[in-house]
């Protein structure tokens, strides 16, 4: 079955069709950033992007995938490196503790300000409230949304 | 499938090299532990330096390739990059880039130019590597000063020989040395290889900086990974791969203590993508190796679904039976006398009793499991004779030491690499997920990942032990307490001492401060295997016994704060000479601010109220008032925490701040809605979807004070977590009236507004 991730055809072999995206992301593309922590679409760790839409890999047949664009905490940043004003803000408000949880908060953070440029606080509340962080870095995950908001609003503007 | 070679390996190559010459070095030359010695031509290349810095640590120099590596904490090179080695596991708690921040101080180095790596686990070289108890800043905190001020001692000395000069004419700052006088400078990466050239100072002559004149300690430092975890290139325990691996799961009784009976290995063995599936006898120790059935697969979801298939008839004739329910009902019965077994007494316990206002309650608190976000998980490759796991453990040398004793082989047969951990809290402490993967990768006979599902996970944990607390307290005609009666129902695994996490200190706060004192204990039988969590023992005494200090202040119609701080007294050290135990002083201090930076006393609205209360634990000083609103429905809604604490120097203000948010966070939630029901041996909630952890949109706001004292310092991974729930407890009260005496809040008929 041929997958295109973060712009890039894959063809897989010997997977059967059932298989949750995120093992064949894990196991057979060695895309590990993206993170296994219940599979049962509970606690977002596991998010990726179906054409621009936040889902839940753990539980996301990888047929359902076919034909469509995925994209990964690896394809967040720009193709040359150029960090997302997102994982920029992380970076800069020192968000992670353990930092398992942080690429399922980036994914689930960067559709939010696709469809949201100005989130508002229900707005975080309602677009996160998939994705749990034990370690729990809430208060920055909320202030380095509202930053990168702010940051790319800055950019459309000037 | 693409395969990439860790990272690690390679700087465990330098590093081994040059560690294990210092280490035959050190055998041969029996060192004190103090002395410094320089030895030529080791190890085939330049000039090797070796020296201790603090116990059993053998530092280490070379200038093979110009570099200046004056220990096994940090090399220089000669392009001016600082690489320094953090020696603790990595669990979330920040010390990746906490150790280095202390190195870097004392050498005067540009922050900008460190590179951090992990150090590779050893240690007879680094002395203690494990994480737990917020013991690794205390413990690390004079050797990792001395290790970067006897660098910069080496680098001015390299410098004012250039110079011809006294080195006392000599300034650093930012990886540069200066000469004021006569207005000249040379770079660290200028010096690096002059400097390897020199001999090591005498411990004894190095000058420690004082804290008014740090640069970089108590300053906000973005985390070392952060880049990494962002664009999800960290390496956690579960994205280890080493060539030709295979997929592991384990499936264990979920009733501890029971071993397979029969299992339809033939059909499993027959599954696509099933490589293997066999028994695992275990090894009788839940610390270890649990009986299961292990099966090994190409891939994860091959060897998930196989287990999902698995038919596993289980004999149960040694498993746990055991029941919260009826241990809750056996408490309630019990705590209507005291215990047996006398903890502590004071004064005449009984005499006070009649001689004042007696308030009495009941507390209970439930087992709670750490649930990690990453589940447990081990890479394990046996061959040539020994094993190497890649594990993200808590405690990599005692992990190394199971695995040992569960193989039967000598400790040097057996390597650990350690990797990133999503998460610890006190799960990782205990190495039974990696004494697995030794003895299913010995059978397997190929490099084998063993992966725990989150309900493994959930399931197998070394839980948060439950308790109960029958109290009695005594205010006096003048409101003042005069006696602390509490019978504590703990759980016993041994049938001899309290479950792991499940004591009580004779001496736990107040009973050091009132006169008459009678704490007595109960402990049931237990076999459900139990563990430290966050702040063990802490995490779940501070809820009751604080909770109920403030019961004794309503009833003796005195202001919680004040009637906090008169059971503290005058300050002073409750065990003088110890700096790590509490003191009154310090603990007066925290209460005071937190209370006036939360507003206490200041007027709100009906169904609104601030909670107070203070705990000491792992060093760490911490007062916290909670402001809830509650409404006629029991909704809740937790607003702010303001948080107080003293835990000596501050390390990384973001990284401490960081810490403390945690700590309110996962206190709140774990007091609103976590539990588990043990029946039968077994936990019923085993994913998320029934352990509700707080999400975002119920997370209170926080604001943290630390008092910045020259007290030594302490972790901050724990003592924030302790006052948390009885703060929100407290302010519950305050708010609508009605006491909490059941975790979790859930019980209560509480729910998140
Ligand atoms: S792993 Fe997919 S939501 Fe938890
Ligand atoms: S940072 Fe650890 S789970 Fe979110």
């Amino acid at each position: 079955m041929r997958l295109n991730v973060n712009g890039r055809d894959y063809l897989v072999n010997d997977v059967d069709g059932s298989t949750p995206l995120l093992w064949v992301l894990r196991d057979h593309l060695g895309l590990r950033g993206t993170k296994y922590g219940c599979g049962i679409a509970q606690c977002g760790a596991c998010t990726v992007h179906l054409n621009g839409e936040p889902v839940r890999s753990c539980t996301l047949p990888v047929s359902a995938a076919v034909g469509k664009q995925v994209t990964t905490i690896e394809g967040l940043a720009g193709p040359d490196g150029t960090l997302h004003v997102l994982q920029k803000a992380w970076i800069e408000h020192d968000v992670s503790q353990c930092g398992y949880c942080q690429a399922g908060q980036l994914m689930s953070a960067a559709a939010l300000l696709k469809s949201k440029p100005r989130p508002t606080d229900a707005d975080i509340d309602a677009a996160m409230a998939g994705n749990l962080c034990r370690c729990g870095t809430y208060l920055r995950i909320r202030k380095a949304i509202h930053a990168a908001a702010r940051e790319l609003n800055e950019e459309t503007t000037s | 499938m693409s395969e990439v070679a860790a990272p690690v390996a390679a700087t465990d190559a330098y590093v081994r090299e040059i560690l294990d010459a210092a280490i035959a070095q050190a055998r041969r030359a029996r060192l004190d532990r103090r002395t410094f010695f320089k030895v030529a031509g080791l190890a085939g290349a330049g000039l090797v330096l070796a020296f201790h810095v603090g116990e059993r640590n053998v530092a280490y120099a070379k200038d093979g390739a110009g570099a200046f590596a004056p220990n096994a904490f940090l090399r220089i090179s000669p392009d001016g990059t600082i690489l320094i080695y953090s020696k603790a596991p990595e669990i979330g708690q920040g010390i990746k880039t906490a150790l280095p921040l202390i190195v870097a101080e004392e050498l005067d180095a540009d922050w900008s130019h460190v590179r951090v790596e992990q150090a590779p686990i050893d240690p007879a070289i680094y002395g203690r590597q494990s994480a737990g108890g917020s013991r690794s800043i205390p413990t690390a905190w004079d050797q990792l000063r001395k290790a970067g001020a006897s660098a910069r001692a080496m680098l001015v000395a390299a410098a004012a020989k250039e110079w011809n000069v006294d080195t006392s004419e000599c300034r650093t700052a930012n990886s540069v040395v200066y000469h004021d006088a006569s207005n000249r400078k040379l770079t660290y990466a200028e010096l690096a290889s002059k400097a390897a050239a020199l001999p090591v100072p005498d411990e004894k002559t190095l000058k420690l900086k004082e804290r008014k004149d740090y640069k970089l300690l108590g300053t906000r430092v973005s985390g070392v990974d952060n880049h990494a975890i962002v664009t999800g290139q960290a390496v956690f325990g579960i994205d280890h791969v080493v060539p030709n691996m295979r997929y592991a799961v384990f499936e264990k009784c979920p009733a501890v203590g029971g071993k397979v009976a029969e299992a339809n290995l033939d059909e499993i063995r027959r599954m696509p993508g099933v490589v293997d599936a066999f028994i695992v006898a275990g090894t009788g120790q839940a610390h270890e190796v649990r009986a299961g059935v292990a099966i090994i697969a190409s891939s994860t979801w091959a060897a998930l679904t196989a287990k999902r298939a698995l038919k596993v008839k289980w004999d149960e004739s040694d498993a746990s039976k055991d029941s919260w329910s009826k241990a809750v009902a056996q408490a309630r019965e019990l705590a209507k006398q005291e215990g047996a077994e006398i903890l502590k007494t004071a004064g005449d316990y009984d005499r006070a009793l009649a001689s004042g206002k007696v308030v009495e309650a009941f507390y209970s608190y439930p087992f709670v499991a750490h649930a990690p976000m990453e589940p447990q998980n081990c890479t394990a490759w046996f061959h040539d004779g020994g094993i190497e796991l890649w594990a993200p453990t808590q405690t990599p040398e005692a992990g190394l030491n199971a695995v040992a004793r569960v193989l039967g082989l000598p400790p040097e047969k057996v390597t650990v690499h350690q990797l990133r951990a999503g998460g610890g809290f006190g799960r990782r402490l205990i190495n039974d997920f990696m004494c697995e993967a030794a003895v299913i990768a010995k059978q397997a006979g190929v490099p084998i990942k063993l992966v725990w599902t989150r309900e493994d996970d959930m399931r197998h944990d070394f839980y948060r032990v439950g308790g109960f607390h029958s109290f009695k307290g005594v205010v006096d005609a003048s409101g003042k307490l005069i006696a602390w009666g509490d019978h504590f129902i703990t759980f016993t695994a041994d049938g001899k001492n309290p479950t792991s996490g499940g004591g009580l200190s004779p001496d736990e706060f107040p009973a050091q401060l009132v006169p008459n004192v009678r704490v007595t204990q109960t402990k049931l039988p237990l076999k459900v295997p139990t563990g430290p969590w966050r702040a063990p023992g802490s995490c779940a005494l501070a809820f009751a016994i604080q909770s109920f200090i403030h019961e004794c202040a309503v009833a003796a119609n005195r202001d919680h704060l004040e009637f906090l701080l008169e059971i503290l007294g005058e300050p002073r050290w409750l065990q003088p000479g110890n700096e790590f135990a509490l003191n009154t002083g310090r603990a007066a201090t925290v209460i005071k601010l937190a209370a006036e930076k939360a507003g206490w006393g200041k007027p709100l609205p009906k169904g609104r109220g601030l909670g107070l209360a203070f705990h000491f634990s792992h060093a760490g000083h911490f007062a916290e008032v909670a402001e809830v609103s509650v409404d006629a429905n029991k909704k809740l809604r937790v607003h702010k925490v303001t948080v107080a604490g003293d835990i000596g120097p501050i390390i990384n203000l973001s990284g401490a701040e960081n810490q403390v948010e945690g700590s309110v966070i996962d206190g709140f939630s774990t007091a609103m809605g976590l539990e588990l029901d043990i029946e039968n041996g077994r936990v019923a909630q085993t994913n998320f979807d029934r352990y509700p952890l707080l999400r975002i949109a119920h997370a209170p706001e926080v604001e943290v004070h630390f008092i910045q004292s020259d007290f030594p310092p302490t972790g901050v991974g724990e003592p924030a977590l302790p006052p948390v729930a009885p703060a929100i407890c407290n302010a519950i009260y305050n708010a609508i009236g009605h006491r909490v005496r059941t975790l979790p809040l859930t019980r209560e008929g509480f729910t998140l507004a």
